[in-house]
């Protein structure tokens, strides 16, 4: 039998008896990024295809919640800080190994780029709004102008705040949970998914609503399959890797994960998009609701197991 | 020059002065450390093994902190020490979830701390607090790369291990076994 003991009398509750550092703003704001990058990388697609007309309310309308949740994003991030008077360090070097460095710079392009692209859309929400100046007019004009650039920049941009969102915690090795490259593209998918769901939230023409949910299905799908390569992974892995799959099969994350993330947040609402899809009517906000939901879930179970897991020593 | 510390696990009674020493010399808040001592007990009775480590940032050469650290506040300086500018740390944690051996803690004046290897005593030519005070006399401090320093002169006499190599940050904190 091995027993270690700090007998020194350290009692910092951040990190025993296990790391305790990151709490609901960092997963929130991993939700809500992959949800505005999700949005915004779809718009971006669907107008550089060209399919704005048919799917209008992904081009059009859904982007604006996208500022929302950045913003919303972007507070939780500040109150995570404890240095936050000196938040603005971020934007005094580049760092390239370092994803919350490249992740503090794409958010400073994505976030007014999804303003302006919400600015250029202004009147599919408010029919009789007015500009007010000459200026702001020439400005829309200009930018409609380059709308195509914009676009481009936006889909860039977008998939790489979703995908930064996992590497963000794939870089730290001392978190074996966490130190799987599968997490940026599962993160990616999750958050592709939860914006065709606002989507078909909020879509009131028929043919789109169906088009997104055959997005989200695939997507769904996707997810499925990373996840199952992720624990094939780590049960092929170290041992520390087997303990922190083990979290999940049979550990303390057991319930939550599969029936939280997996079975409301995947199975239940795929299943309910394939009736739907079929000659069952199936209110919209059921199912995209559940994929929403296990989008958010997903984010806190993975930040809180990741912080449980560890190196044995 | 590199920078390293052995700890005799042998001679090491986990007395916890290295500790002590540090938070005086130091001035760390009340609650929390920068060392910390480890008794790792073997065996069922009456086979007993015990093994006492006083432990600190491990000043690794491929350090995870200095990698994930967004601002560069976390940095490399002369002799491989490792250490936390304040007035560029945003306190975001990542260097905290970064390193495997837990040696950091937050400053309750919102920036990150950590064993310095008292690189304000190294300068003048004393030892870090820790190693003045130990009353066994069981840590060893010095430049690896001088072949008379007392770590280099320990770790050639004896045998020694590290604290999960596995991990890829090449610590440079050597328990003598």
């Amino acid at each position: 039998m091995k027993e270690e003991i700090i007998v020194s009398g350290r009692m910092n509750q951040l990190i025993d008896p296990h790391l305790h550092i990151w709490h609901w703003q960092i997963s929130l704001y991993l939700f809500l990024g992959g949800m505005a990058a999700g949005i915004l990388a779809i718009a971006a697609l669907y107008f550089i295809r060209g399919r704005e007309k048919d799917y209008r309310t992904a081009v059009r309308i859904t982007p604006f919640l996208a500022p929302i949740l950045l913003i919303l994003g972007l507070i939780a991030l500040f109150i995570d800080l404890r240095h936050k008077l000196f938040f603005w360090q971020l934007y005094t070097n580049i760092k390239l190994q370092s994803p919350m460095s490249w992740g503090a710079w794409t958010l400073l392009v994505i976030t007014p780029v999804s303003f302006i692209w919400c600015a250029l859309h202004i009147k599919e929400i408010f029919p009789k709004w007015d500009w007010k100046f000459q200026f702001l007019y020439d400005l829309e004009t200009f930018l409609n102008r380059f709308k195509k650039v914009l676009a481009w920049i936006m889909l860039i941009y977008a998939i790489i705040l979703g995908i930064y969102t996992g590497i963000l915690l794939s870089a730290f090795n001392a978190r074996p949970l966490w130190n799987t490259s599968i997490l940026g593209p599962l993160f990616l998918a999750s958050g592709l998914s939860a914006g065709a769901a606002a989507t078909l939230l909020l879509s009131k023409d028929k043919e789109e609503r169906k088009q997104f949910a055959r997005i989200d299905l695939v997507l769904i799908g996707v997810e499925l399959f990373l996840i199952i390569h992720m624990f094939m992974g780590f049960l092929a892995s170290t041992q520390v890797q087997i303990e922190a799959a083990n979290m999940f099969l049979g550990g303390p994350y057991t319930m939550s994960f599969w029936i939280f993330v997996v079975i409301l947040g995947m199975l239940i609402p795929a299943l309910l998009e394939i009736m739907e899809l079929g000659k069952f009517h199936i209110p919209v906000i059921v199912p995209a609701g559940l994929v929403i939901f296990g989008s958010l879930m997903l984010r806190f179970i993975i930040v809180y197991a990741g912080q449980v897991s560890r190196w044995l020593y | 020059m590199r920078y390293a510390m052995a700890v005799d696990t042998r001679k090491c009674v986990g007395c916890s002065d290295c500790v002590v020493a540090c938070q005086t010399e130091n001035n760390v808040p009340i609650g929390f450390c920068r060392d910390w001592v480890v008794e790792v007990m073997d065996g069922t009775y009456p086979q007993l093994e015990i093994e006492i480590r006083s432990e600190r940032c491990n000043h690794c050469v491929n350090a995870p902190c200095v990698r994930c650290c967004p601002t560069g506040a976390s940095h490399i300086i002369d002799g491989g020490i490792i250490l936390v500018e304040h007035s560029d740390c945003i306190g975001c944690g990542a260097c905290m979830a970064s390193c495997p051996y837990d040696a950091r803690y937050p400053h309750p004046d919102g920036y990150v701390d950590k064993c310095t290897f008292c690189v304000h005593r190294i300068k003048n030519g004393l030892s870090p607090a820790c190693v003045a005070v130990c009353p066994t006399k069981c840590l060893y401090f010095g430049d690896l790369d001088d072949p008379n320093s007392d770590v280099s002169t320990v770790l050639k006499k004896r045998k020694f291990k590290t604290l999960i190599p596995e991990a890829g940050t090449a610590p440079q904190l050597y328990f003598l076994i």
